[in-house]
C-alpha cells in the first residue's frame, strides 16, 4: 500500500459512516437497518466495498467480519475494487439472448478490449453481464449506470461504448 | 397494549370525523384531477418505466421539458407508467382539455416541436403529427381518421382489472390515484368491515397466489388472522428475477398506490402491524415510485397511526436485496430482509407461525396484493365471474421475444396461449415464419413446442400442459430458434443462480451446464441423456425449494416436445450452437465471488 493510500483510509472511513448513518436519516420512520441494507448503502457511496466497509458493517450492525463477507460475497451485485468511471451491464437472459445477446456481448467485449466480467485496461468501463435488467420487451438491452438502451444491435452496442468511452475521454462524467 | 378509548366517545362525531377524512382527499383529488384533463392547456404524458426508458423516452421527455411548466408554460408534462403496448413505446399521450385523448407512438426527440405544434400553435393551421397513432373519448374531426385507443388489436382482447389505470395517471402522484376511486376500498374495509369479513371476501373471490404456487389468497390469509402476537408482518414480493417477467415492476412504476392500498387491507385483514415491499436493488425506477408512494401515503393518513381516522395503525417499508434470483423463494427472501444470506429456510415452521424475525408472517406477490383493493371495493363474487372455475381473474402476460407485438397484457384467464399470442400479440414477428418455441414461467418454466399452444391461461390447465404460468413471462422463439442452446441459456441462469445451500442444486445445474455445453458443441458422450435425467430427478427429491426442485423442469419439457432435435443434436447432425461457430457460449463465471 503506497503512503498516499494510507493517508486517504481515514477519510475512507468516514465516508462509510456517513453512508451507514444515512440509513438513519427520517428519524421518524427509520427503515430496518441490517447488514444487507448497510452493505447497498455503501455500495451506492463509494460503488464497492473495500474491507474498511467489512469492519465497519460488523460494527455498526453488531455483527463479526465473517457474517458480514458472508453476505457480502454471497449477492453477485457487490464488488471489491473500485469499478470504472461507468459501469455497462449487457443482458444474457433468454428473451435477449434469443434476440442476439450474444453478438452484443461480443462486440462490448471487443470494444473495450476484455473478454470477462472486467474493467477496460485504461480503468475507466467495467463491463457487468446481467441476468435481467427488466426491458425484456426492449430486447436486446444493455445499461450504463441502471440507465438502459434497448432494441440494440452489435453495431449499436459499439458505437454506445465508444460514444461512452468519448465523454470519459471529454470529463464529462456521469 | 394501551386501550385506545380512555373515556366515554361521541360515536356520531367520530364517524362524521372519519367520513371526513377521505372525502376531503377525494374533494382535493377530484379538484387535482379536473385541473388537469379539463384545464387551459393540453396534458402531455409520457410513458415510462423501465421499458419505456429503454425505448428512449427520457429524451423525449427532455424534448417537452421546454414546452412545460419549466419552460414556456404551454403544457402540463408528466412522466406516467407503461401503457402496456410496449412496441409503440416511446408513447407520448396528449390530454385535449375537456375533449379526448391522442396518442403518438414511436416518438423520437425530433419529432417532438411538430407534435405540440399541433396542440398549441393552433389546430387548424398545423396538422396532427404523423405519430399520432390513436386517439380515446370523443371523436372530434381531428381523429376521425385514427383508431380507437382500446380497440386496438392488442388492447380490444384484454381485460384490464389490475392494469386500469396504467398510462393514465402519474405514480408520483396519489391524487391522481384517489381520483379513480384509490383508497376507497381501503376506507370502506377499515370503517365499515371487520378484518374478518374483509378474509371473508379474499376467499369468495377465489383469488389465488400470482407469484407461481397458485395458492389460495383468501385461505393464506386466515392462516395469520388468528395470532395475537403484538408484532406481525405481510411482505410483498417483487422480488422478480424471472427474465422475460416484467409485470411485478410495471405495477410498482405504473401504480404503485394500488398495490400500497392492498398491502395495506392485508395487514388489516390479517391484524398485522408492519408491511414491507420486497425489491432487487439496481431496479430504480419502480423502487422509486414504491417510495415515493409510501411516503405520500404517510403524508396524507393512509399509513401510520390511526388510518383515515380508523383505530388501525400500519407501517410500511422498502426492503432491497442484492443481487439473488433464490431471494424471490418466500423463506429465502424473509433471509434476505434480515440482512442474511438469501437461502430457503427449512419449513416447518411456517411462515405464518414464525416468520420474518421469528414472528408472524404472510408472503403474497405483487400482483395478488394488487388485486385486493377491487375484491374489497366491489365484492369477491364480481371477481369470481371473471375468468374460470378454478383460477378467477386476469392474467397479467409478458410477451416478449420473437413477436410482433411485445408488451405486457392483461387477459382474462381461459384464454388459449394461442389467442394471446396471435390476436393481442400480432403473432411472429416480421422477418419470421413462424413460432416455434415459448419458453413460459420463468428459467425453471416450461419450454413448449406448437402442441401446447392451444392451452388455456388457466393455473390447473398450464401445469398439466407442463407449462408453468408462474410469472406470466411468455418468450417467443421463431423458426430458427436452436432449442438445446436456449436450454442451456436457462440451465447457465439456473447454474449461476443456484444459492448453494443444496448440493443436488449446486451440483446438478453445474452437471447438466456440463452436459449442455457439450450437446451445443456436438460432442456430447453417451449417457448424457440418461445423466441429465438422473441428476433432474435428483434435484427434484434432494432440493430444498423450487429452484433446485423444478431445475429439470426446462430439459424435461424441452425433451419432451422437441426430442427430435436433442437426438440430432446428439448425434451430431446439426450445425454447432451459437453465433461463434464453436459451439461457446459467452458466460458470467461459474462461482459466486
Amino acid at each position: 500500500m503506497t503512503t498516499t493510500q494510507q493517508q486517504s483510509r481515514p477519510k475512507l472511513r468516514d465516508c462509510i459512516r456517513r453512508a451507514l448513518e444515512s440509513q438513519r436519516a427520517d428519524k421518524d420512520r427509520a427503515p430496518s437497518v441490517t447488514v444487507l441494507s448497510s452493505l447497498l448503502a455503501v455500495q451506492d457511496e463509494l460503488h464497492y466495498v473495500p474491507n474498511e466497509a467489512i469492519e465497519e458493517v460488523a460494527i455498526y450492525c453488531d455483527s463479526t467480519i465473517n457474517d458480514v463477507w458472508s453476505v457480502a460475497s454471497f449477492y453477485t451485485n457487490f464488488r471489491f475494487t473500485p469499478p470504472g468511471q461507468a459501469t455497462v451491464d449487457v443482458c444474457w437472459g433468454p428473451t435477449c439472448h434469443l434476440m442476439g445477446a450474444q453478438n452484443v456481448l461480443a462486440a462490448v467485449q471487443d470494444e473495450l478490449g476484455v473478454d470477462a466480467e472486467e474493467t477496460s485496461e485504461d480503468g475507466k468501463i467495467t463491463l457487468r453481464y446481467s441476468t435481467c435488467l427488466g426491458a425484456c420487451a426492449q430486447a436486446p438491452v444493455i445499461a450504463r449506470d441502471h440507465i438502459l438502451t434497448g432494441r440494440t444491435d452489435p453495431k449499436a452496442a459499439r458505437s454506445f461504448v465508444s460514444n461512452l468511452k468519448q465523454e470519459l475521454e471529454n470529463g464529462i462524467a456521469h | 397494549m394501551v386501550s385506545r378509548i380512555e373515556a366515554p366517545v361521541d360515536t356520531y362525531a367520530v364517524v362524521m370525523s372519519q367520513q371526513t377524512q377521505y372525502a376531503l382527499l377525494r374533494a382535493r383529488a377530484r379538484q387535482r384531477w379536473d385541473d388537469l384533463v379539463a384545464g387551459d392547456r393540453p396534458w402531455v404524458r409520457v410513458g415510462f418505466g423501465a421499458s419505456g426508458q429503454a425505448a428512449g423516452a427520457q429524451a423525449v421527455f427532455d424534448a417537452l421539458k421546454p414546452f412545460g411548466p419549466e419552460g414556456s408554460n404551454q403544457i402540463n408534462l408528466s412522466m406516467v407508467g407503461a401503457h402496456g403496448l410496449m412496441y409503440l413505446e416511446p408513447i407520448v399521450d396528449v390530454v385535449v382539455p375537456g375533449i379526448n385523448r391522442i396518442l403518438h407512438a414511436n416518438v423520437t426527440p425530433e419529432m417532438v416541436p411538430e407534435i405540440v405544434a399541433h396542440f398549441v400553435d393552433g389546430r387548424d393551421e398545423r396538422p396532427l403529427h404523423e405519430s399520432a397513432y390513436a386517439y380515446t373519448g370523443h371523436r372530434d374531426p381531428y381523429v376521425t381518421y385514427l383508431p380507437e385507443w382500446d380497440e386496438l388489436p392488442a388492447n380490444a382482447k384484454q381485460r384490464k382489472i389490475l392494469t386500469a389505470n396504467f398510462g393514465n395517471i402519474d405514480p408520483h402522484d396519489i391524487f391522481q390515484y384517489i381520483a379513480h376511486d384509490g383508497y376507497a376500498a381501503l376506507n370502506k374495509a377499515v370503517l365499515s368491515m371487520k378484518p374478518e369479513e374483509v378474509v371473508e371476501e379474499v376467499k369468495t373471490s377465489g383469488l389465488r397466489g400470482r407469484g407461481g404456487a397458485a395458492f389460495p389468497t383468501g385461505l393464506k390469509w386466515s392462516f395469520l388472522a388468528p395470532s395475537q402476537a403484538p408484532v406481525k408482518y405481510v411482505l410483498c414480493n417483487c422480488e422478480e428475477g424471472d427474465p422475460g417477467a416484467f409485470n411485478d415492476k410495471g405495477i410498482l412504476e405504473s401504480d404503485p398506490h394500488r398495490l400500497i392500498e392492498g398491502l395495506i387491507i392485508n395487514g388489516y385483514a390479517t391484524n398485522s402491524t408492519h408491511g414491507v415491499v420486497f425489491i432487487r436493488q439496481g431496479h430504480d425506477i419502480p423502487i422509486e415510485a414504491t417510495r415515493r408512494a409510501i411516503d405520500e401515503a404517510y403524508e396524507n393518513g393512509i399509513l401510520g397511526e390511526n388510518i383515515l381516522g380508523s383505530d388501525f395503525s400500519f407501517d410500511m417499508e422498502v426492503s432491497l436485496t442484492g443481487d439473488s434470483y433464490v431471494a424471490g423463494e418466500e423463506t429465502a427472501m424473509m433471509e434476505a430482509i434480515e440482512g442474511k444470506r438469501s437461502t430457503p429456510r427449512y419449513k416447518p415452521p411456517f411462515p405464518a407461525q414464525a416468520g420474518l424475525f421469528q414472528k408472524p408472517t404472510n408472503i403474497n406477490n405483487v400482483k395478488t396484493i394488487a388485486y385486493v383493493p377491487g375484491i374489497v371495493a366491489s365484492g369477491g363474487d364480481e371477481f369470481k365471474n371473471v375468468g374460470t372455475e378454478s383460477s378467477s381473474g386476469t392474467a397479467l402476460v409478458c410477451l416478449t421475444g420473437h413477436i410482433k407485438r411485445p408488451g405486457m397484457y392483461e387477459v382474462e384467464m381461459g384464454l388459449t396461449i394461442r389467442q394471446v399470442l396471435e390476436d393481442i400479440g400480432g403473432g411472429v414477428a416480421e422477418g419470421s415464419e413462424r413460432i416455434k418455441v415459448l419458453q413460459t414461467g420463468g428459467p425453471l418454466g416450461g419450454v413448449m413446442g406448437e402442441d401446447a399452444f392451444d392451452t388455456e391461461i388457466d393455473f390447473d390447465a398450464m401445469a398439466k400442459s407442463g407449462a408453468i404460468l408462474g410469472s406470466g413471462g411468455i418468450i417467443v422463439g421463431d423458426e430458427t430458434t436452436d432449442i438445446v442452446d436456449l436450454v442451456r441459456n436457462l440451465i447457465a441462469f439456473n447454474q449461476f443462480e443456484s444459492c448453494g445451500k443444496c448440493f443436488p442444486c449446486r451440483l446438478g445445474n453445474t452437471h447438466m451446464l456440463d452436459v449442455f455445453d457439450r450437446l451445443c458443441k456436438n460432442e456430447a458422450k453417451p449417457g448424457d441423456m440418461k445423466l441429465l435425467e438422473t441428476v433432474g430427478n435428483n434435484m427434484k427429491i434432494g432440493s430444498l425449494c423450487g429452484h433446485g426442485q423444478l431445475g429439470y423442469n426446462p430439459v424435461s419439457s424441452a425433451i419432451n416436445y422437441f426430442g427430435e432435435e436433442f437426438e440430432k443434436r446428439f448425434n451430431g447432425e446439426l450445425e454447432k450452437s451459437g453465433p461463434f461457430g464453436d459451439g461457446s457460449m459467452i458466460l458470467p463465471s461459474r462461482t459466486r465471488p
